[in-house]
């Protein structure tokens, strides 16, 4: 059992989970927005650890590697979607890219 | 272990800040290293050392390292002597360097510090329980891991492949031909 109190833990999440949100929301640059979404997925697993350290139970880090390998899948296929969008459209900013054209 | 763990926390949120408030995207990778570093600390701090190497290893490591090399493939053309020496300045990388050196004081200290019966790590819940739910319980989750794996390779492959300029090197020397 650790000394680190769950709330200080959970809260850590918590703020980390919100920092990707508003890169999510505020960014224009496709790869800052996988970036955001990279954090906030690493703040998700982040909370499954210390519930899994409060209850003193496994789940928590299968969850948390569960949550890695989806994690290396999606940017995998996100980093492939970016390279095609500039290719097609010459830019990054994600407004350029609204209209879904085969 | 508590004061670590706050000195983790703070680490983390400010170079996470820092990652979203960055123009330039190898400055904000740089940033994301350290937090990924910071959170790390956190898990080691939490009493998951296992999982604080899986996170420098796959998130620091090789997701940091896919994003670079993907950057490198899209060629900016922001490649200029000038902005190559810009980026050398000392602004650049104080940051992230002073981040990193508050997490290796830290981890200096827990394996000085602590006592040598533990090896200075708490382990709350030790690897071993980990792999034991992971291919008892969850054997089902680890296969539907693999199949989104596969799914992501060759998702990755179709997504990325250039259209192809030549049909095939036979046709086309065929097609030279005649």
């Amino acid at each position: 059992m650790s000394t680190v109190s769950l709330e200080a833990a959970l809260l850590l999440a918590g703020v980390l989970f919100m920092l990707g949100l508003v890169g999510v929301l505020i960014r224009r640059n496709i790869i800052f927005m996988l970036i955001s979404v990279e954090i906030m997925l690493n703040a998700a697993g982040l909370a499954f650890i210390v519930a899994g350290t409060r209850w003193v139970q496994p789940d928590g880090q299968v969850m948390f590697i569960f949550i890695l390998t989806m994690a290396a899948a999606e940017v995998s296929v996100g980093l492939a979607l970016i390279l095609q969008i500039y290719h097609q459209l010459k830019t990054l900013n994600s407004d350029a890219a609204n209209i879904m054209k085969g | 272990m508590e004061l670590t763990f706050y000195i983790a926390a703070a680490v983390a949120v400010l170079s996470t800040v820092m990652v979203i408030t960055r123009y330039n995207m190898i400055h904000a990778l740089l940033y994301l290293v350290v937090s990924f570093l910071a959170v790390a600390v956190v898990f080691f701090t939490l009493g998951a050392p296992f999982m604080a190497a899986l996170e420098v290893i796959i998130y620091a490591g090789a997701i940091v390292v896919l994003i670079i090399f993907v950057i490198m493939m899209l060629n900016m053309r922001q490649e200029d002597v000038q902005r190559e020496k810009a980026w050398l300045q000392p602004s650049t990388w104080v940051g992230p360097a002073v981040l990193s050196a508050v997490l290796l004081a830290e981890l200096v200290y827990i394996v000085v510090a602590a006592d040598v019966a533990t090896g200075g790590a708490v382990v709350a819940v030790d690897a071993r329980l980990v792999g034991l739910a992971l291919f008892g319980p969850y054997i089902i989750g680890v296969q539907l891991s693999g199949l989104l794996l596969t799914a992501g390779i060759v998702g990755a492959y179709h997504l990325g492949r250039q259209k192809k300029k030549v049909i095939h090197r036979f046709l086309q020397e065929r097609s030279a031909a005649a």
